[in-house]
């Protein structure tokens, strides 16, 4: 049995410890809003935090997930309202087919929360992940927008 | 036909209403049909369906029933927009559920792209076959979502159901309150009639017993309301907060998940199978031969993935020698025959290429894969003598047709769900993950099953844009006018490949896809030939977003700019030059020509280009930066104008260009898919790599609204960037690119 703690919730997974964490998460637990795009850490579909910092959860396997706080998209609002990133996202209208948006509303939370003050330059290298329907400029635009809230 | 005829030739801003077709179609839709009993059935108890298409909850909620997937291009917004329009619905109150396969729904535009005719054409033949295309489309059945066509189909459908509704609504009150019709007025969700008022979902019981007595006149564009505005999109909210559900996110009880390993060698057979291992490992339950390789199911999808893995087998036959660069060396061999089927012929070709100055030019682009970001998968169930897909598609019509197949079911046992796609960009007409799911569903009935490909197998089991090679010769004069161009393309038909895997009969006629955006080019040459010949390969071949525009464009638009600089002519210019009479094309170049004609900074280059496709016409500018020799090239901006006819949803418009262009961004600089030894070499997005944020450039967008007959949006975006990316090279560098992808020229790996 492994323990992990999503979302404030506390799971005992039977299941391999070198599963990763994004299928415990999608196929075992189904939270489905971490998405799968790659398996292999190149997309950033996957991004949850661990512990804050934002995690490819199909390149984190549940061994090194044990006992710690991961919070994916489910988990993202506070007492029923909107993290100011998603806020922020439907201000900007960034989605289209929406399936990167978990990823990447997730690695910029992760951004914001360590950088409250991100630039174009910081976003630049820290959201590298990839959106097939090419909305990084409002994705951009929205970071921007969720930091002025913020503040 | 004379009716179907005028409507084609419909302008918005006109205000005329053509197309008895349209009418009697969307007025199946009134009487006692299984649509509307069906979207009845669907929604909570109390709830009417004032015909198929619109259903007014006790709640006061107005539901539209969403004929198309929404894969990101915003249908599920501008369709209800639509239909709310004319409904005059408080626009708050309006939401959207996916449509079941129905008649009723059938995309009668998806075929009319289709036609062998330049666009402008609208003589007897063209329109004639193009009425023709429709009815075989209705007749078909075809609920399809695809070649930029869901607007353009829904935007009589949709309005006429709203008209309707809202008739049947009037009507409804003036019974009620025993006053004239002309007194009730239909506004925000409401009829009123002096001081008396009513919300829609008071009257939608007594409306439903209405049969209108005539066709619902349609609103003057000019009391349009909403259409025209940008409200919020209704998918945005859920695809924020995880919630948005897509094919891979089905979650059923009792539920098992595959995984799918393609037989890597085009057209091999598995000959010897050893599953010993995979069948030890845990949580396995099942290892099988599907269509296109094996598959094993498993509790989860990460213990499926490793069990197909695990599985060794041997192959027999197939294209073991196949390698893409000795098929691109065939299709150059095959242009240069210059005995392709002949798609366009002005003039005396071969009088004016005999005199003048020559320039001649071979361009070649790559296969490609559509890497969408959710990989196919799909979800089969058969339970009760029934079966139930829960399939990201394109076509819930031909994913049933194949199902049915499969699984021995008749087709009116089948279910289709079509939740949100993860994007398309065509890859989703094809079915073989509805194959797959459906074979795995039908060896283990009663569990429902999730076939979800690993990014590999779905980048190497994708039906790819075809590769190709387009030859041209150009002639000018003295002067620098051109005396006539003839253009030889070769290289695979994506129809002929489609059809061949998933319809019965033949293809016999050609394919219009493989020339389209050489031969509809509008340019006025005294003489112009276009030609393309069908070179048949392994290699599965399927619809990419703008499909044979995605490569014309980049051979034609990149050809016009070197016949411009042989000549010595301003390139935009030229291009205005052989537009005499195409004014909707100059005024894209000419919104363009203020930027264009501004004075250039040292170490800035420009490229233009123009292109038509799906109804729509687009003009793009790269505008390129280097501060020095060394320093790697950048791409400072990317200006965009557009003609759709009119922007129904503008923000959509301007996403759809901004998508389309970093979608082609991706492919210019990135794309290739190579095979050798019958293999796709490429197998996850490291050697596919695709655009990021770092290297997305500022893109500007400018609608122009001509108000001709509209256009799609989904596509025309895709085609002019790579010519526009590859002049502004030349303006640059002086090096003319004539084959994708050229990411090496900006210092890319
Ligand atoms: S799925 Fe994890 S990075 Fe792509
Ligand atoms: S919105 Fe479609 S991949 Fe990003």
């Amino acid at each position: 049995m492994i323990e992990i703690i999503v979302n404030g919730k506390r799971h005992s997974l039977d299941a391999s410890p070198d599963m990763p964490l994004l299928w415990a998460l999608r196929d075992i637990l189904s939270l489905t809003g971490t998405k799968f795009g790659c398996g292999i850490g190149a997309c950033g579909a996957c991004t949850v935090h661990v512990d804050g910092a934002a995690v490819r959860s199909c390149s984190f396997t549940l061994d090194e997930a044990r006992g710690r706080q991961i919070t994916t998209i489910e988990g993202l609002q506070q007492n029923g309202r909107l993290h100011p990133l998603q806020a922020a996202w439907i201000a900007e209208q960034v989605p289209q087919c929406g399936y990167c948006q978990s990823g990447m509303i997730m690695a910029s939370a992760a951004l914001l929360a360590d950088n409250p003050a991100a630039d174009d330059n910081a976003i630049d290298k820290n959201i590298t992940n990839i959106c097939r329907c090419g909305t990084y400029g409002h994705i951009r635009k929205a970071i921007h927008r969720a930091a002025r809230e913020m503040s | 036909m004379t009716t179907a005829l005028t409507r084609r030739r419909f302008l918005i801003g006109a205000g005329i209403v053509g197309g008895a077709l349209v009418v009697g179609y969307a007025f199946s839709g009134n009487g006692e049909n299984t649509a509307r009993q069906r979207f009845q059935k669907a929604g909570p108890e109390g709830g009417v369906a004032l015909n198929g298409w619109v259903r007014i909850d006790p709640d006061g909620r107005i539901a539209v029933a969403l004929p198309r997937a929404e894969m990101g291009q915003g249908v599920s917004t501008s369709l209800p927009m639509l239909l709310a329009e004319e409904l005059e619905a408080d626009w708050r109150m309006v939401g959207f559920e996916q449509a079941p396969r129905d008649p009723l729904y059938v995309n009668r535009e998806i075929l009319v792209d289709g036609v062998p005719f330049v666009p402008w054409d609208d003589g007897v033949a063209a329109e004639t076959m193009r009425w023709a295309y429709e009815k075989s489309a209705s007749l078909l059945g075809l609920q399809a979502t695809g070649g930029s066509t869901s607007v353009r189909d829904g935007y009589y459908a949709m309005r006429q159901a709203g008209a309707a509704a809202r008739e049947m609504l009037r009507r409804a009150a003036a019974a009620r309150w025993n006053v004239p019709l002309s007194s009730c007025i239909a506004e925000n969700g409401t009829i009123r009639s002096g001081k008396k008022s009513a919300r829609y979902g008071e009257l939608a019981a007594e409306a439903a017993a209405i049969a209108l007595p005539e066709p619902p006149r349609l609103k003057d564009p000019a009391q349009w309301r909403l259409l025209g505005h940008s409200p919020a999109r209704l998918d945005i909210p859920a695809k924020v907060t995880g919630k948005a559900r897509y094919g891979i996110d089905i979650r059923l009880p009792g539920m098992v998940f595959a995984a799918f390993r393609p037989v890597p060698v085009f057209g091999a057979e598995i000959a010897g199978l050893d599953d010993s291992a995979a069948r030890a490992m845990p949580g396995v339950k099942k290892i099988l031969a599907v269509p296109g390789g094996i598959a094993a199911v498993a509790t989860t999808t990460w213990q499926a993935q490793q069990a197909v893995d695990a599985v060794e087998f041997t192959l027999s036959g197939g294209a073991e020698d196949l390698s893409s660069e000795t098929l691109l060396e065939t299709f150059s061999a095959t242009a240069a025959r210059w005995d392709g089927h002949v798609f366009r012929e002005e003039g005396d070709i071969g009088t004016a290429l005999a005199g003048g100055r020559k320039i001649r030019a071979e361009y070649r682009v790559p296969f490609l894969a559509h890497a969408c970001m959710e990989p196919m998968n799909c979800t089969a169930w058969i339970h009760d003598g029934q079966l139930e897909i829960w399939a990201p598609n394109q076509s819930a019509d031909l994913a049933a047709m194949v199902a049915g197949g499969i699984a021995d079911i008749d087709n009116d046992k089948i279910t289709v769900h079509t939740p949100y796609l993860g994007g398309g960009f065509g890859r989703r007409a094809d079915m073989d993950y509805v194959e797959i799911a459906v074979t795995l569903a039908h060896a283990m009935p009663g569990t429902p099953v999730q076939v979800t490909y690993s990014r590999e197998a779905d980048m190497r089991h994708d039906r790819f844009r075809p590769a190709a090679v387009s030859l041209f010769e150009a002639s000018i004069d003295e002067q620098g006018q051109p005396l006539g161009l003839r253009n030889s393309i070769a290289g695979p038909s994506v129809v002929k490949s489609f059809v061949g895997r998933l319809l019965p009969g033949p293809f016999i006629t050609p394919d219009k896809t493989t020339a389209e955006g050489a031969f509809d080019k509008p340019y006025e040459f005294p003489a112009l030939q276009v030609m393309h010949e069908t070179v048949d390969t392994p290699v599965p071949c399927g619809f990419w977003r703008s499909v044979g525009h995605s490569y014309n464009a980049f051979f034609f638009e990149s050809f016009m700019d070197e016949i411009a600089h042989a000549a010595g002519r301003d390139p935009l210019a030229f291009r205005l030059s052989l537009l005499k009479n195409f004014p909707r094309h100059r005024a894209l170049l000419e919104k363009l020509a203020d930027g264009w004609n501004a004075p250039k900074a040292p170490g800035t280059g420009r490229g233009i280009a123009l292109h038509d496709s799906f109804g729509s016409i687009v003009a793009q500018m790269v505008e390129l930066y280097r501060p020095d020799e060394q320093a790697p090239i950048r791409i400072a901006k990317i200006t965009v104008a557009v003609d759709c006819g009119y922007a129904l949803h503008p923000q959509t418009v301007i996403r759809q260009m901004e998508s389309g262009v970093i979608f082609a961004l991706s492919a210019a600089l990135h794309g290739e898919i190579t095979i050798a030894d019958g293999q796709i070499e490429q197998e996850n997005f490291p050697d596919y790599e695709m655009i990021r944020m770092a290297d997305a450039p500022p893109i500007e967008v400018h609608i122009l609204n001509s108000g001709a007959r509209l256009g799609g949006i989904g596509e025309p975006g895709t085609p002019p960037l790579a010519p526009a990316l590859a002049n502004a090279l030349f303006d640059l560098t002086g090096r003319r690119i004539r084959r994708m992808p050229f990411g090496d020229v900006f210092g890319y790996a």
